[in-house]
């Protein structure tokens, strides 16, 4: 074993060692899709963000435009506020709407960006105002429930069972 | 009480004590090792054959098992994580679960294990028959410090072998990945790809594995020279270093992971 | 022969370490030396002279301590009291960087040879020059096959230490021990093991090169035998005490029972054949009614 071999073998150890970080880095993880172009920070208030993340991110028309940055809550009206920055290359008008999706049922949560008319762009800071709060599944069943509910007792009048349906629907909603 | 039961009771923890202090003093005898290892560091790459020499006998002899074990168990992964996704209709995940288990936990922790059985006690025997038959003795005797010359290359060997070895246990464990999950069941190539990348994150998936193959690499390395440095010198007493080190080595690599996951990933769950 | 008989008083120490300023300076001065392991001592109270230039033999039985006297010479021991001065320095009280350079003056032959295993024959004489010196490859060269010459095995220098018999690594170690031509040579059991051949050869090697390259020898041994070939001077060493001290022709012509015991291999005198117990008597008949 003299020393050129092992000094071959080193550096082709160290070199494919190296290869497997890149490989991981580049292929199996995102280093360089993440965003590189700055971007500027555009803020929404929602009643509830439901599943959503740090770093989520920002679709328009499915295309990722940009990611959660931030997410906090409003101390006075209980409202969350989501910071996002967004890609430079993109402009949005300010009557922009902004709803938490779910892709597919279990799939991950992100803000979709519908854009609107408006011929003023929103700038660096400023607040997107229409808002559409994540879709919570037990608020869905609930009301759902509650309208069956509501459907029977509506339909019965003389003399159906109101009762028991509405107290179903008070099983639901717990 | 009955003065035997006083006088056992005295005894287990007289023994108790004794076991807790001579542990803290093994910790600071270790720590001082480490220092000294550490110290003289610049010697063992000053000579950086020394070193290059080690990390051929720490790495590159390691790769055949490494390798090997990764392809398998990327495999496994797939095969079982598949089964278990499909019942959620989930299987277009299989490319995420594959890589954030072996990036995250899988690569570092097997490698860190599968280096301990192999390179972390063959270091072991090594230094511990250098000391048995007195060649660290003479290396002293003639004015040459044993700790630079055999300790440190060692060390630094095994510390930069660790992480390029569960990088290519990773990589090769997703390929195996791919291999079961596109070619063998069928799951769309795009698809696997995809939500790999798409959920696989650099920061902090790849590098909270790095970290922890890095932290591995020092702990094992540094039972492994300090086991064979200490051991007795006699046949028993390098057989018992040896199997010393793959034992508390093991023991360390699991013991850490758990409280570098603590610390690393407690924030991924919250928003 | 009286059990404290000296080699010529030396000349009073003025603490120069160079060599050459004292010619009559005793290389290696012991004055009531004691060391022990925790509770168990091994020395208790050494005194002995080594002049520069000669060969001393200390010799006892196994376990008397021997070994530790040379690993207290070499420093790697610090006695409990007493003084160990080589050429006028004292040992224990070196810093690490004096206790290097006193080393790197020392030559060490152990036993069965503690050739480094992963090197070549070459390898292993050349390390000590390698480490210590600037000297360019070519020279390290030379200097390798003169030493290996002088031992005999210049023809052997690729071999590997595990292809080499008992008596050949034994050689190399030698050889090893003179690289940097030291001024003191410890030989740990230097005839352990050897065929009645490199008996000879080992013995004849260590008397022609302390003598050729003006060297000072301490030797550990029990083989009398070879020793009172070689040897000026003699120290007998039991139960951590000195308790005889000889020239050659002293030792042989000594009616000290201990010295005769271990001349002659009487398996009975001074020391015990018999491990300490209590009555064979008492001890057969102990479960008798």
């Amino acid at each position: 074993m003299n020393r050129s071999t092992i000094d071959l073998w080193v550096g082709v150890f160290v070199a494919i060692g190296f290869g497997a970080i890149l490989f991981l880095a580049l292929k199996v993880g995102n280093l360089l899709t993440l965003d590189r172009s700055p971007g500027y920070r555009l803020e929404a208030n929602f009643e509830n963000i439901g599943g959503l993340k740090l770093r989520a991110p920002v679709k328009a028309a499915g295309v990722v435009v940009g990611r959660v940055e931030r997410v906090r809550l409003d101390p006075k009206t209980y409202d969350a506020i989501v910071t996002m920055r967004i890609d430079s290359e993109y402009e949005f008008s300010k009557d922009t709407i902004a709803a938490i999706n779910t892709s597919g049922l279990l799939g991950e949560v992100y803000i979709a960006l519908d854009a609107g008319g408006d011929p003023q762009m929103l700038k660096e800071g400023d607040r997107i105002t229409k808002t559409q709060s994540a879709v919570v599944i037990e608020k869905l069943i609930s009301q759902f429930l509650f309208e069956k509910a509501s459907e029977a007792s509506g339909k019965d009048q003389g003399g159906g069972q109101p009762a028991p349906a509405a107290k179903g629907a008070e099983g639901a909603k717990k | 009480m009955p003065a035997e039961l006083a006088g056992g009771l005295a005894y287990w923890l007289r023994r108790l004590g004794g076991g807790v202090t001579g542990a803290i003093a093994q910790l600071g005898y270790v720590a001082r090792f480490l220092l000294a290892v550490l110290w003289h560091t610049p010697a063992a790459f000053r000579r950086i054959q020394l070193t290059l020499r080690e990390i051929y006998f720490s790495g590159v002899l390691s790769l055949v098992i490494i390798l090997m074990s990764g392809l398998f168990v990327g495999m496994v992964l797939s095969l079982q994580g598949y089964e278990t996704l499909k019942r959620y209709g989930a299987d277009e995940q299989l490319g995420i679960l594959v890589a954030l288990a072996l990036v995250r936990e899988l690569g570092p922790v097997i490698a860190g294990l599968l280096f301990a059985s192999r390179a972390g006690s063959a270091i072991t025997a090594e230094i511990g028959l250098m000391k048995t038959t007195e060649q660290l003795a003479a290396m002293e005797m003639m004015a040459v410090n044993p700790v630079a010359r055999v300790v440190a290359p060692r060390f630094w060997g095994g510390v930069i072998s660790m992480p390029l070895l569960a990088a290519l246990f990773s990589g090769f464990g997703i390929f195996g990945g791919y291999v079961v999950g596109v070619r063998l069941i069928g799951i769309d190539a795009g698809a696997f790809w995809g939500q790999m990348q798409a959920g696989v994150d650099f920061w902090p998936d790849v590098t909270n594995g790095i970290i922890k193959s890095v932290v591995f690499g020092i702990a094992v390395s540094l039972i492994a020279v300090f086991e064979g440095f200490d051991a007795k010198p006699t046949a028993e007493g390098v057989a018992g270093a040896t199997t010393r080190t793959v034992v508390i080595s093991s023991l360390a690599i699991l013991a850490l992971d758990f409280v570098m996951t603590v610390f690393m990933f407690r924030g991924a769950a919250s928003a | 022969m009286s059990p404290t008989a000296k080699p010529p008083a030396p000349r009073a120490s003025s603490g120069i370490a160079t060599w050459r300023a004292e010619p009559e300076t005793a290389a290696v001065q012991l004055t009531d030396v004691t060391f022990g392991y925790d509770a168990r001592p091994v020395l208790k109270g050494i005194t002995m002279t080594i002049p520069r230039g000669k060969i001393v033999a200390i010799m006892g039985g196994s376990g008397c301590g021997k070994t530790t006297i040379l690993r207290l010479i070499g420093g790697q021991l610090r006695p409990q009291s007493g003084e160990i001065r080589v050429g006028g320095l004292s040992v224990p009280d070196l810093d690490p960087d004096a206790l290097y350079d006193l080393r790197r003056k020392y030559g060490m032959l152990f036993q069965f040879g503690a050739l480094f295993t992963d090197m070549s024959v070459f390898e292993n004489i050349a390390f000590p020059m390698r480490e210590h010196t600037d000297l360019p490859e070519e020279l390290i060269r030379d200097l390798v096959l003169m030493k290996l010459h002088a031992v005999g095995l210049r023809g052997a220098a690729q071999l590997m230490p595990s292809e080499l018999s008992g008596g050949m690594a034994r050689r190399v170690a030698l050889a090893r021990a003179i690289a940097l031509d030291p001024m003191l040579v410890m030989y740990d059991e230097p005839f352990a093991g050897l065929d009645p051949i490199s008996l000879g050869v080992v013995g004849q090697l260590i008397r022609r090169l302390n003598d050729a390259l003006s060297i000072t020898s301490v030797l550990v041994t029990h083989d009398v035998y070879e020793s009172l070939k070689i040897v000026d001077f003699l120290y007998f060493v039991s139960e951590g005490r000195i308790v005889a001290s000889g020239t050659p022709e002293d030792v042989r012509a000594s009616h000290d029972p201990f010295v005769r015991q271990f001349v002659d291999g009487a398996p009975d005198g001074p020391v015990p054949f018999h491990y300490p117990a209590s009555s064979y008597r008492d001890e057969l008949f102990a479960d008798a009614g």
